[in-house]
């Protein structure tokens, strides 16, 4: 299965402005009538300063998994539902021990699949909510997931990757899960994820996950690690009113023209809460916009390409990353989460020997970010991808580079990071 | 020096993941340095030999976990058994005095001794042989400041508990200013 990545995009895009332009004034005109916001533009949409009540104001010395329940208690999460597991549990930890004085619910779970559904639950009646989890817990989570995905739920959920596969390395780092959280559950979906190098970036994108999980009512997943899940640096929490959240969309119009959903490729779309008075229906078949099931084959490219488009057509809002010195360089390396830290180390000393490299942080993992792998592809000599799994994300690089360049893999089983020392050494091969 | 390398280790129970808690918000709130803790996990940090790791530097920390430590405290014997090869010529290796039976006198590295579980027993209970040890450890190594160290153990002990702990430290603390005869006529900072 072969598909020219620039064809796709092209495709999208028509797509996207297509459906746009269509439905704008239905869509400005509902949005006036229900008092709801009209934007469908991420970065326009409207924020508030966060509830104070969950915001631990200050400078603290924290672990990364701390920095994700305080993170999301910034956010407005109030409803968390999860099983513990190393190396995630000092999150859920964290979230229950503060849950009390933030006014917020912590249930332990039977299991990871009743954690999904509760969250599907939850976000339905109107909370923000997260599970924290790792990867034999998130394999249990896909099939709900995929519902969530279905039903556009919001929620943020938590892999602190441990070695796998199946149970194991419990205590010991990776980053083996990539693929998982994109290609998880069956069928075509699109998801968020993002990946943060220290605990100051837990807290920092989990409010970050909550605000685009609300916008784009998708599943977001932070896709970090044990290392940074247990170690301690400083966290600076801001005051709450430097904390811009969004908050959640109900709609609130006439009862007639009240719809769960809307299919025109976008986010920003109003959710409409369970026990407002409003008749809706969520299922995980195929659906109309009013939410009852519609199974035929139109019907279905019309919500699939909904779902695919949301995230993908709006990768550019989506996606952020890290650059540095990738104006001139022949060597980039493309890394993320703890290795990119590593990976600085051995960029670093590169420079010192004179070879001239950039480095690609990608803080968003998905959607991933295709068009700039594109652009620097054509410009390098060779692309550099360390990763502690067997190779993963590299496999998008190379499919973006598509021949413009080496891309060259230094991949690390799972239990430790990298050795700067391998990276640099790739670093100067690649150069060559 | 932009970078150090410290290790923290015992037995679990002594405190040591405490020891390094308390250090790195010590240097990382108030002493202005960058600063990365890393801990032991599993059965060992309950019970058998038991190691946390600082990383301190003036600029943020790239690789979080620890490769030549320059300073060892090593509160127990297994701990000391276990890391105390790891240092360099030149490093600080800190025991307990009454734990820790030495191998030989290190006459390449800076060897000091503290008593600390007897101190702390003095003070009442050797629940607080981490602070003395901690105490002793800022006074002979110019990693951090006591000053900031006090200011670090609100909310890493317990409230109830502050006061004894900073006795502790000061005990501590002036045991290893008088054993490296530094100003040893005043109470510690």
């Amino acid at each position: 299965m072969k598909t020219k990545p620039s064809g796709v995009s092209e495709q999208a895009d028509v797509r996207a402005s297509e459906r746009h332009a269509g439905t704008k004034t239905t869509s400005a005109g509902v949005s006036e009538q229900a008092g709801v916001r009209a934007s469908e533009r991420y970065a326009e949409t409207k924020t508030v300063a966060a509830d104070p009540r969950g915001v631990d104001s200050g400078p603290h010395f924290m672990d990364g998994d701390h920095a994700l329940a305080e993170g999301a208690l910034a956010a407005g999460c109030r409803f968390f539902a999860g099983y513990p597991i190393t190396p995630s549990t000092e999150a859920a930890e964290r979230f229950a021990e503060r849950a009390p004085e933030v006014g917020a619910l912590f249930i332990q779970m039977e299991d990871e699949l009743a954690s999904i559904a509760a969250l599907i639950g939850a976000a339905w009646a109107g909370q923000k909510c997260m599970t924290v989890t790792c990867g034999p817990g998130f394999s249990l989570m896909v099939e709900n997931i995929g519902l969530a995905c279905m039903t556009e739920t919001p929620m943020v959920i938590a892999n602190v990757q441990r070695g796998g596969p199946s149970t194991g390395l419990p205590t010991l780092t990776a980053q083996q899960d990539m693929m998982q959280a994109r290609y998880g559950p069956h069928g075509d979906n699109a998801i968020i994820a993002l990946s943060p190098d220290s605990p100051q970036e837990c807290f920092d994108l989990t409010v970050e996950a909550f605000n685009l999980s609300e916008f784009y009512r998708v599943p977001v997943i932070i896709l970090t690690d044990e290392t940074v899940g247990h170690m301690h640096e400083k966290v600076v929490i801001p005051p709450a009113d430097q904390i811009k959240v969004v908050p959640r969309n109900n709609y609130s119009g006439p009862k007639d023209s009240c719809r769960p959903y809307k299919f025109d490729s976008q986010g920003g779309h109003p959710m409409v809460r369970a026990g407002d008075g409003y008749n809706f229906h969520i299922t995980g078949l195929t659906h109309n916009e009013k939410g009852y099931p519609v199974m035929t084959a139109e019907q279905n490219k019309i919500v699939v390409t909904h779902l695919m488009e949301k995230i993908n057509g709006n990768a550019d809002e989506i996606i952020r990353l890290d650059e540095d010195q990738i104006d001139g360089a022949e060597v980039v390396v493309v890394s993320y989460g703890i290795t990119s830290r590593i990976a600085v180390k051995a960029i670093q000393d590169a420079r010192k020997e004179g070879i001239k490299v950039g480095s690609l942080r990608m803080i968003t993992i998905w959607p991933f970010c295709e068009k700039r792998i594109r652009e620097i592809s054509a410009k390098v000599k060779a692309i550099v991808v360390p990763e502690i799994n067997y190779g993963q994300m590299v496999l998008e690089v190379e499919r973006n580079a598509a021949g413009r360049c080496k891309v060259v893999s230094v991949n690390h089983c799972g239990g430790a990071v990298h050795d700067p020392q391998v990276i640099l050494d790739a670093i100067r091969k690649a150069s060559q | 020096m932009s970078t150090q390398e410290i290790r923290f280790s015992g037995f679990g129970g002594q405190g040591i993941i405490r020891c390094a808690l308390i250090t790195g918000k010590a240097l990382a709130l108030y002493d202005d340095k960058f600063a990365t803790m890393t801990q032991s996990f599993g059965p060992e940090a309950r019970g058998s030999a038991c190691a946390a790791q600082l990383v301190v530097s003036d600029e943020r920390v790239l690789y979080p976990y620890i490769t030549r430590p320059e300073i060892l405290l090593a509160l127990s014997q297994e701990a000391y058994d276990k890391y105390y090869s790891e240092l360099p010529k030149g490093g600080t290796l800190i025991v307990e005095q009454e734990l820790v039976k030495l191998r030989s006198e290190h006459p390449d590295l800076r060897l000091l001794r503290v008593p600390a579980t007897r101190y702390a027993e003095e003070l009442g209970n050797r629940l607080f042989t981490n602070l003395v040890a901690l105490g002793f450890f800022t006074a002979v190594t110019n990693v951090v400041t006591a000053d900031a160290m006090k200011k670090a153990l609100p909310g890493l002990v317990p409230d109830r508990f502050l006061k004894i702990n900073i006795k502790a430290f000061d005990k501590g603390y002036e045991h290893g200013l008088k054993l490296t005869g530094q100003n040893n006529g005043g109470d510690a900072p």
